[in-house]
Order: structure tokens, then C-alpha cells, then sequence
């Protein structure tokens, strides 16, 4: 069972990497049983989407 | 608009001298903080058309600035051994607080849900909490935060550039989004269902 601080970390690097189907199971499971961290995983959506239009956007 | 950087020297030139100050403040000397400013601006103008907005490209021209500025404290501590305010410590204590030792949530920073979040992107102080959290990362995760998603390089051009391994730009961007999304919930998006 993945820990919350592996599940996060995975899903960073999930940003820059493929990650192996044993990874991606693991944390499926994680994140079907906690809330936690499935809003994490939206959260990580969220600051690339900030970060993407903070560059755009004109002061 | 990212080309007319290069064509409004006011604008280089003001932003010059806030980093020449900034760094001058920080490393008190001059020679190196102007060493300094030089070779982060020369750095950071390099990618100067992956960005819209100026408020952007400042923040990144700064994050740059950062990185050498701690590059030379860290070089200095290390000849003189005077005890610094760097990174390292600071980093280990912000990041064992968000988990217990068994790697869960602690129950004060584990994720709120977030209403509406991109709602917030029409909101000039949003952006404003934005810069802040940005700048409130440590130097090396700030500055391979931005490579990563303002410059949009990818992992080995990123390891190479800083030279750090591909490992380590794992661990480095973790505990920058880690941090970051901390902060956005602190100063913006607190205050949803716990």
C-alpha cells in the first residue's frame, strides 16, 4: 500500500515520466481510498494550468 | 509582445537595477552582485520568448537571479564556513510537516477541496498570491519549477542545463509543487470543505 507522500510523488512525476503499469495500479488504488489525495491529484491540474496562463497573461 | 522586451530598454534597464539591488542586498558586494545579474540575465533572456507578460518574465528573471545568488552564499559558506541561511535546513523542516512518519497526511495540511479553482484565473490578486508562493520556494526548486512549466523543457535538457540528476529533478519538483500547493491553499483557496 502506497503512503500519501508516495502517492504525491508519483503524481509529480507522472508529469515527466510514463509511469510503469505497477505504478499506475498502486496508485489508483491510493487514490480510490483517499480523499486526501485525490485532491491532490486535482490540485497538481490546477498549479500546471496557473503556471501555463500566469505566462501568457498580460499585466 | 515578448520581442518588444528586447526592444524597450527602459524596461531592461529598470529591471537591472532592481536585480542589482536585490542581489547587492544579499551578497553585500557589489562586484559579485553585478557578476551576478549579468550572467543571470544573459541565462534567463535565453528563453525571454516563452513568455506573454512581463510580471512572468520578471518572476523568472529573479528565480534565475536566486539560484546564482545561493550558488555563490553556498560557495562562500563552504570557504568560510559561517553558518547561512541556505536552503537545506529550511526545506527538510517545511517538508516534514506536511507528513507524519509514516509518509500520511498530517491532519492540519492535508488537501481542502478547492471551489471552482480556474474561476480565480480572471482575479488579478489571485496572481498576485501566485507570484508569492513562486517566489517563497527555495532557489533550486524555483528555478527547475519554472524551467519545467513556464519554459516547458523537458527533463534532460532541464538536468543538463542545472546538472543535477534526472532523480534529483524528480525529488526537486515534488517538493516544489508539494510546497506551492500548500501555499495556494494557505493565502487563496482556504476555506473549502475540510
Amino acid at each position: 500500500m502506497l503512503s500519501c507522500h508516495d502517492a504525491t510523488r508519483l503524481m509529480s512525476e507522472r508529469q515527466e515520466r510514463e509511469l510503469s503499469g505497477r505504478e499506475l495500479v498502486s496508485l489508483r488504488l491510493h487514490v480510490a481510498i483517499c480523499t486526501a489525495c485525490r485532491r491532490f491529484e486535482k490540485h497538481m491540474g490546477t498549479v500546471r494550468r496557473a503556471a501555463k496562463e500566469y505566462t501568457k497573461r498580460q499585466e | 509582445m515578448s520581442i518588444s522586451v528586447f526592444e524597450d530598454p527602459k524596461f531592461l534597464d529598470e529591471l537591472r537595477g532592481q536585480m542589482l539591488k536585490f542581489a547587492t542586498q544579499q551578497m553585500s558586494d557589489v562586484h559579485l552582485a553585478e557578476d551576478a545579474v549579468q550572467e543571470a540575465m544573459i541565462g534567463a533572456l535565453k528563453n525571454a520568448n516563452s513568455f506573454g507578460g512581463r510580471a512572468a518574465l520578471k518572476t523568472w528573471v529573479f528565480a534565475i537571479l536566486r539560484n546564482k545568488i545561493a550558488d555563490v552564499l553556498r560557495e562562500k559558506k563552504r570557504l568560510i564556513n559561517a553558518s547561512s541561511l541556505l536552503e537545506e535546513g529550511y526545506d527538510d523542516e517545511a517538508f516534514s510537516a506536511l507528513f507524519d512518519q509514516r509518509g500520511h497526511w498530517n491532519p492540519d495540511e492535508a488537501p481542502k477541496g478547492w471551489d471552482n479553482p480556474e474561476a480565480s484565473f480572471g482575479d488579478a490578486q489571485f496572481w498576485d498570491v501566485f507570484e508569492t508562493c513562486l517566489n517563497g520556494l527555495p532557489p533550486q526548486q524555483s528555478r527547475v519549477f519554472m524551467m519545467r512549466e513556464f519554459v516547458e523543457l523537458e527533463t534532460e535538457e532541464i538536468c543538463t542545463t542545472v546538472g543535477i540528476s534526472v532523480s534529483n529533478l524528480h525529488v526537486l519538483l515534488h517538493r516544489a509543487r508539494l510546497r506551492l500547493r500548500d501555499c495556494l491553499e494557505e493565502k487563496w483557496y482556504g476555506g473549502g470543505p475540510p
